[in-house]
């Protein structure tokens, strides 16, 4: 059970409570880390952005609203530090990367054993769908965010955030299929 | 983002993620549980969702955590930052509300003593509240969310005066205001009474007798209430 609720600890970071952020820190910073990290794709990079999203925590705490979980506000501002990280590099790096999430597991001898393991190469599969599809699958299912939180993350309609993570879903299948599995949907 | 529009795609499957991640609200869920009920189909493609929930969260908790260089860095730019002057209104409250919140029950009903000393801090986080929810800061995020109306100290509607109970802690009170939709507007007053508005509007004697009831009913937080003009 958690004595202090997300809420008091960001009041007291807004006058100054450096315990406060010690705590916030310790326990958020992991699941905002492996949040930067699957957009990132670099830990380096991402140990760096979580510093400066906490960074601009303790900075901006005293204009937090309370209109939304401080986790999905945490989210939020990782997100905004990810994409512009990102923007830095080039449309090609990232294409490159992309393709080689795929591409370099399937001439790993291993990967032939994990098409045996159909959670392994479902695993596989997340880590090939592009930037925004395993963001909202990530959001949605690791991160326990609502439709509307998502929404909020993201910057995009509720509409849009249910048929995005269709959208996901549907090139996670294709994907699988491509390795073999066909899971009949959709 | 295309639109769904290759094959009609109901706002049920739309919804199963988060119905097997748990986040859909209670009406939602039940819609969903329904359906899946009475579609074979659908239960079939959300055992496909459960098995891509389950690899995910594997996925997610392998990628490991942050080194100590990540804290290190960020305390570091702390420690360089100039010390701030606190947030006084924000504060103001937060800082009654925890004093206010680790005096036990049982102290406060020790003693006379104690008891008006609760009295008091209640009314510093009452006033904290009314100045909160009347512009007087500028910065917002604290815990309370009082009555969705706005809350004029003089206006048209319907009041109450009010005396908290002394044990009655800065949550419960919290709690007990934004459930009744209630809005401190004055106060405190001689004998530790709270103006509280009921509803923006005025109501038929018969309506506020019933709400002051209901209010009444609450002993644990509630010691007196009364409708008032």
């Amino acid at each position: 059970m958690q004595t202090t609720s997300d809420d008091v600890l960001i009041g007291r970071i807004a006058s100054g409570d450096r315990l406060a952020m010690q705590v916030l820190f310790a326990r958020h910073h992991v699941k905002v880390y492996r949040f930067v990290l699957r957009l990132v794709r670099n830990e380096s990079a991402a140990e760096d952005l979580i510093s400066e999203v906490f960074f601009d925590v303790w900075r901006q705490a005293g204009k937090f609203e309370g209109r939304s979980a401080v986790s999905t506000w945490l989210l939020s501002i990782a997100r905004f530090k990810a994409l512009s990280a990102l923007r830095r590099r080039s449309e090609v790096e990232l294409d490159d990367e992309t393709a080689s999430a795929i591409e370099d597991q399937s001439d790993d001898p291993e990967v032939v054993l994990a098409k045996k393991d159909k959670g392994a190469v479902l695993r596989q599969c997340l880590s090939g769908l592009s930037a925004e599809h395993r963001e909202i699958i990530d959001l949605v299912y690791y991160h326990e965010k609502s439709v509307a939180e998502v929404a909020s993350i993201v910057g995009i309609p509720e509409a849009t955030v249910k048929t995005r993570m269709f959208y996901a879903r549907k090139k996670l299948s294709e994907l699988l299929k491509e390795r073999g599995i066909d899971r009949g949907w959709p | 983002m295309n639109a769904v529009n290759e094959t009609p795609v109901s706002d049920i499957e739309l919804l199963l993620p988060w119905h097997a991640a748990g986040t859909l609200s209670n009406r939602d869920s039940q819609r969903v549980e329904t359906a899946l009920a009475n579609d074979p189909e659908l239960a079939r493609q959300f055992e496909l969702v459960r098995e891509e929930l389950s690899e995910d969260i594997h996925l997610n908790e392998t990628l490991g955590a942050p080194s100590a260089r990540a804290m290190e860095s960020l305390f570091a730019r702390i420690e360089a930052e100039p010390a701030r002057m606190p947030a006084v209104s924000f504060n103001l409250g937060a800082r009654v509300r925890d004093f206010f919140a680790s005096l036990s029950p049982r102290t406060l009903a020790w003693s006379a003593s104690a008891a008006a000393i609760a009295i008091l801090l209640q009314a510093g986080l009452i006033a904290g509240i009314v100045i909160k929810e009347n512009g007087a800061s500028s910065v917002s995020g604290g815990d309370y969310q009082t009555a969705s109306v706005p809350s004029p100290f003089v206006g048209d509607g319907s009041f109450a005066l009010i005396r908290f109970q002394p044990q009655a802690n800065a949550a419960d009170i919290a709690k007990f205001l934004e459930v009744n939709n209630l809005s401190v507007t004055g106060g405190p007053i001689t004998g530790a009474l709270f103006r509280v508005q009921v509803a923006a509007t005025k109501l038929p004697t018969t309506d506020l007798a019933n709400i002051v009831k209901k209010l009444q009913s609450d002993k644990m937080i509630v010691g007196f209430v009364a409708a008032t003009q």
